[in-house]
């Protein structure tokens, strides 16, 4: 029944990428010349790819929508990047790598693609400090680490408060030492649009050019996603403000299939929502959880005093504050992770007993830490969170407790991908965040970095060999045959259509109104009937939408405005696959949590015998509901259990 | 609160431009300032107009795509920030504010207030690396750097490549970037090896893009969002010079004496 | 010329800047001798001693060559500096930087100004290009000097000449350092202060001699 096959190398799972890298074809240096490749996307994953292949010698174009590659959003990282190195001497391995990902994904992440990542992780911070990457030191003048969202071992590599930054630059300046060497060439300002088919193989995509609005075609013979998340879906997100699931969504709509869409990861610690204009949220690094507290008043008049602004948060007593997370997870306590810290902070707020001007925040407090470790060592370590956190909401928080409430910050989901990172369209790749592979239903802090730079550097340098090494007879594409022409009509009709559709509101209106149904039903906690309720409310959006929006200025010109249309029409059709999923999974897991499927403390349960499997959806059609494959989970290394922070 | 705005309005390179005045009311002061343009947006569309172009993206500090010249200063009254970090309480109710885009013949206008900082990228690209491929390193800790250089180094790479320096020095010169990119690279080990002929070569990359020459004015670091300091172009300058005078003959790069 | 890296154009001026500098220390300290009030003997000797001694003679050179130079690429620089922006700001930079470091050609100009009619009174005359005035000698450098400051507007320039002298050597030297990429965290802010006392001593130094002469000599 099933067309998918992860084409999982056999073996012991140690052995499993050794295996396939022997066993690999290879294509060799002078065949590597006459083929193409595009890249889409110069995020940590997209910018390692390119510089790698480039590297290698294959022609590289790459893209992205940002004026320059060095801004994709990998760069706002702040905590750090994992990798087994053990230098700390705390019994640290690959192996225990790959159990606790398997672990925190919750059971639903593939065996075989997380051991790799663990296994090549190392080989990220060797490469990483080679191109200058300024990682923490000691004063021995030897890398130091930190422990990170929970973990029992000190695995954590980091650049201050800003690793994303540092890595990202590092892989920005190998990628612009290609594109010196002529082998990259760059695309920025480009928005992509479409994927182009030539016999069921990706080769090649449409892509407008935000300064002119020209409509371009550009051909290959493999195509690479690299276009990061979608959490914009819920229009306010930790992610920037032009992030997308287009180049996704595209492949999704020519055959790629799209899994697990509902997994998304609602950060615990964002700065809260302050009113009506708010365009984004800000993170607040996890690490301020290892020395903050958390908590809300214990009693309703308190809340209400606070909120009347008649007391001080530090006016109430200890007895009367409820540290929740301490309450209900003595073991873990504050540092449980984030889907668990993230739903205590809701229910709490659901509850009543949220503080703000909004009602929808909780304490974070220093007050202890300070006390106990002195101002100075507080400031050294989140002194720039701190003012950050200053900036933003003009309170100290020296003085005051911080408050925080959960943001969407990473999307587990995406195209479904096998071992070598091929989606389900020969010849198209997705690597980094936009694919689905390791996390499974929540992620660990500072995976995701791993993640991006193990797919980009290590891994898809060789899987995609394995499958250009049949295509060195193909000639270079013609981007002029009817396969393309056809795309290009497609890309500028749609265009047009939407420029056209004479509505009268802002396509922000619509983002806003997509996140709040998203946000309300589908995001940290959902149920049946909420989801059915979505689905409508979703459709009956996307109608409005098609008749209702306003675009102005030309498709000819730099037009910020049809660029995000573009984008939300996406979103619109994306928010309601995610419910569907949302709705078909029927169990909690990680960052999915059905209020029908909890144990009796209200904690998330799992369903293994019915629902270890990737849910992969195929595309039947605008207005045909999308078809759900099934990929089993196999879990030979690992045994499952439920997961518990008491 | 109530504001004036004095905004740049531009719709192509070659188009001439100028400055329009819009009022906006009814602001948060706890809005960011992207917020309250957002705002004024929004309006313009609904109403028919035109809205106001310009770049944004991570709108957390970082990214360094915004750029707006507000004021007269870049990113700004607020020392510091970038322009999406700034917000609208460090303004008084009813201020004009003029907002133009950042100025230099090295930055093209695109439209309105975004502008074209490739040169940049360019100047990277002419040798803004270490020259190591994907694979073949040798283990991370097999180097040790003191942590005052890696601290250093790291200061230097904080830099977010706005081109807030470029905008605020009367030159337009952009020895801050440069500075701190080829600083960042030569205090460690590992940029060591090829530093003498990177900054050469930058160099002689940035002055081919038409960026002016650094009169030791700072204003570059005092609008710098990053705080880098000019202790960086010093060492530009440091490293060029002893690159010049003491490189063997074969390593010394013409293009830029 | 236009063929230099900014960084070299930038080094070439610091250095003959900073050769100046230290012309200026040997020209204030001659012309300090003036005030000694011996009839200009010492003056004389020292004003003979610069004119006769053939190591002078070629240091001269170089101060000329100097001279040459650092106006040169001071205009070049200047010029490329104003190309790089072709388009101002409505509100131009309200950046709390240094003053003075954004008007060092228009202090530039003002001196090149006095430079020349500077040359035209003493240097010209002396090399012979231009007659003296009626009645003085053409190495009587005291008579000729004591005469040219007894006119009140003659002083007032040349010590307006020095204060904007001062104002860009207030900037120009710590301004050299950096260029020749001496900053340290450690001297910095010595060289900053030494700079500005410098200057401060220069635009005093040179304009006591014409309020010496103006207000004090022969009256007391
Ligand atoms: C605030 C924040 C903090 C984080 N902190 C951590 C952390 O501490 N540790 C950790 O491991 N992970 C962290 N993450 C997650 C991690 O940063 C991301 O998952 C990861 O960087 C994604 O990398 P990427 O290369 O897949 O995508 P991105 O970096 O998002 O890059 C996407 C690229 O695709 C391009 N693109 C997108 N759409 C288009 C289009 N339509 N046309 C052309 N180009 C397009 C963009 O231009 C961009 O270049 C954090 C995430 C956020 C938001
Ligand atoms: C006795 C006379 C002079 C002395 C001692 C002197 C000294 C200096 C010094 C030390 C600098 C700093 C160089 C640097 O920043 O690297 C400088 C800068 C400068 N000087 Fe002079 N100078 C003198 C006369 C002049 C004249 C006559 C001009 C005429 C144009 C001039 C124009 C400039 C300019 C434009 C700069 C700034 C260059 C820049 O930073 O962009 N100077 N000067
Ligand atoms: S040096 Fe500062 S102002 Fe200049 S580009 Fe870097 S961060 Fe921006
Ligand atoms: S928008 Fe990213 S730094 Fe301002």
């Amino acid at each position: 029944m099933t067309r998918l096959n992860a084409r999982i190398p056999e073996g012991p799972v140690a052995e499993k990428w050794t295996a396939y890298k022997s066993g690999s074809k290879l294509v060799n240096p002078n065949n590597k010349r006459k083929l193409d490749i595009i890249v889409i996307g110069t995020g940590l994953a997209g910018a390692s790819a390119a510089a790698s292949l480039g590297q290698l010698g294959y022609n590289v174009k790459v893209f992205c929508y940002q004026d320059t590659p060095r801004r994709a959003h990998s760069i706002a990282a702040q905590g750090g990047i994992n990798a087994a190195k053990n230098y700390p001497n705390d019994g640290d391995s690959a192996y225990r790598l790959f159990y606790d990902t398997i672990k925190g994904g919750d059971y639903r992440a593939r065996e075989a693609n997380v051991y790799r990542l663990a296994q090549v992780s190392n080989q990220i911070i060797d490469l990483c400090v080679a191109q200058g990457v300024p990682f923490a030191r000691e004063y021995s003048g030897l890398l130091t680490n930190r422990s990170f969202g929970g973990a029992q071992v000190s695995r954590t590599f980091y650049a201050r408060g800003q690793t994303g930054q540092q890595l990202l630059l590092g892989a920005y300046s190998a990628l612009s030492r290609q594109i010196a060497a002529g082998t990259v060439k760059l695309f920025n300002r480009r928005d992509v649009l479409d994927m182009v088919l030539v016999d069921g193989k990706a080769r090649g995509i449409i892509a407008r050019n935000l300064v002119t609005g020209e409509i371009e075609r550009h051909a290959a013979h493999a195509v690479v996603l690299a276009n990061g998340g979608y959490g914009n879906v819920f229009f306010l997100s930790t992610n920037a403000m032009g992030s997308n699931v287009t180049p996704s969504w595209s492949a999704f709509r020519k055959g790629a299939m799209f899994a697990n869409p509902s997994f998304t990861q609602i950060h615990p610690t964002c700065i809260p929502v302050h009113g009506d204009a708010q365009s984004k949220l800000t993170l607040m690094s996890e690490s301020l959880r290892n020395d903050g507290r958390i908590w809300v008043p214990a009693k309703m008049k308190d809340v209400e005093k606070l909120r009347n602004k008649e007391i001080k948060p530090s006016d109430i007593p200890e007895a009367d504050r409820d540290y929740y997370l301490e309450r209900r997870y003595p073991a873990f306590g504050n540092l449980v992770p984030r889907d668990v810290a993230s739903r205590a902070a809701k229910e709490r707020c659901d509850a009543g007993y949220g503080v703000g001007a909004t009602g929808v925040a909780v304490f974070l407090d220093f007050a202890d830490a300070i006390k106990r470790k002195g101002h100075d060592a507080i400031d050294s370590l989140y002194g720039n969170l701190f003012q950050m956190y200053e900036q933003i909401v003009a309170e100290s928080p020296y003085e005051t407790p911080m408050m925080i409430y959960p943001a969407v910050h990473y999307t587990m989901g995406g195209l479904w991908v096998d071992y070598e990172l091929m989606t389900t369209i020969p010849g198209l790749y997705a690597i980094g965040e936009c694919n689905f592979s390791d996390h499974g239903a929540n992620r660990l802090g500072a995976s995701a970095l791993m993640q991006g730079l193990a797919d980009g550097y290590f891994v898809l340098p060789y899987t995609i060999g394995n499958y250009l090494a049949n295509e060195i007879h193909t000639p270079r594409f013609d981007n002029t045959s009817s396969e393309f022409t056809l795309a290009a009509q497609a890309v500028t009709d749609r265009l047009k259509q939407i420029k056209n559709s004479g509505g009268k509101e802002s396509v922000d209106h619509f983002h806003r109104r997509l996140g709040k149904i998203m946000w309300e039903y589908c995001g940290m906690a959902r149920n049946d009937a909420g989801l059915t309720e979505a689905l409508y409310l979703i459709t009956e959006l996307r109608h409005e939408f098609a008749r209702g929006v306003k675009i102005p200025g030309g498709l000819d010109e730099y037009n910020p405005e049809i660029e995000k249309a573009c984008r939300v029409a996406d979103f619109i059709e994306l928010g309601e696959l995610m419910v569907r999923d949302a709705q078909q999974r029927k169990e909690s897991c990680g960052g999915h949590f059905r209020e029908e499927y909890q144990t009796s403390e209200g904690e998330a349960l799992r369903n293994d015998d019915e629902f270890a499997f990737v849910g992969a959806w195929e595309y039947s059609g605008r207005d045909a509901a999308a078809k759900l494959h099934r990929e089993e989970l196999q879990f030979n290394e690992i045994k499952l259990s439920q997961r518990s922070y008491k | 609160m109530n504001f004036t705005l004095k905004i740049w309005r531009q719709k192509n390179v070659t188009a001439k431009g100028e400055m329009v005045s819009y009022d906006v009311s009814g602001i948060s002061p706890d809005s960011s300032f992207f917020e309250m343009l957002d705002t004024l947006n929004q309006k313009l569309i609904t109403t028919g107009g035109d809205p106001v172009a310009f770049d944004h993206d991570c709108r957390e500090g970082i990214c360094g795509t915004c750029s707006l010249y507000i004021n007269g200063r870049p990113h700004g009254p607020v020392k510091g920030v970038t322009t999406c970090q700034l917000h609208m309480r460090a303004f008084k109710d009813g201020d004009t504010i003029f907002i133009e885009p950042w100025r230099a013949k090295a930055f093209p206008i695109i439209r309105d207030l975004i502008v074209d900082r490739s040169a940049l990228d360019k100047i990277i690209q002419a040798g803004g690396y270490v020259s190591v491929n994907t694979g073949g390193v040798p283990d991370a800790n097999t180097i040790p750097v003191p942590k005052e250089k890696s601290d250093a180094a790291f200061d230097a790479a904080t830099c977010i490549g706005c081109g807030a320096c470029v905008a605020a020095c009367s030159n337009a010169a952009a020895m801050l970037f440069i500075g701190a990119k080829v600083s960042h690279l030569a205090l460690l080990p590992q940029g060591r090896v090829e530093a003498a002929t990177r900054v050469q070569k930058m160099v002689a990359c940035m002055d081919k893009q038409g960026f002016g020459n650094c009169s030791n004015t700072y204003a570059c670091e005092f609008d710098c969002p990053k705080g880098i300091s000019v202790a960086n172009i010093a060492r530009m300058n440091r490293e060029f010079l002893g690159a010049k005078l003491f490189s063997e003959k074969e390593r010394v790069i013409k293009e830029s004496l | 010329m236009f063929l230099y890296s900014s960084i070299t154009k930038k080094v070439l001026m610091a250095l003959a800047g900073l050769f100046l500098v230290t012309f200026l220390c040997v020209h204030l300290g001659i012309n300090l001798m003036l005030l000694k009030n011996d009839g200009g003997r010492a003056f004389s000797t020292a004003a003979t001693f610069m004119g006769t001694n053939p190591l002078i003679k070629v240091a001269e050179i170089v101060l000329f060559a100097g001279f040459l130079l650092h106006i040169l690429f001071g205009l070049v620089v200047s010029g490329q500096n104003r190309a790089a922006r072709p388009t101002g700001y409505a509100r131009s930079n309200s950046s709390d930087t240094s003053f003075f470091s954004k008007y060092m050609f228009h202090t530039g100009i003002i001196v090149s100004i006095f430079l020349a009619l500077h040359f035209c009174d003493f240097y010209f005359i002396k090399i012979g290009l231009v007659a003296p005035p009626a009645g003085i000698a053409i190495h009587d450098f005291y008579n000729r000097t004591l005469l040219l400051f007894s006119t009140p507007w003659y002083s007032l320039f040349y010590i307006v000449s020095f204060i904007f002298l001062g104002i860009h050597l207030n900037h120009a030297i710590q301004s050299a350092f950096q260029t020749l990429g001496w900053n340290h965290s450690k001297y910095t802010d010595a060289v900053k202060v030494i700079g500005s006392v410098y200057s401060v001593v220069i635009a005093i130094g040179f304009s006591i001699v014409p309020i010496y002469v103006l207000f004090f000599l022969n009256k007391v």
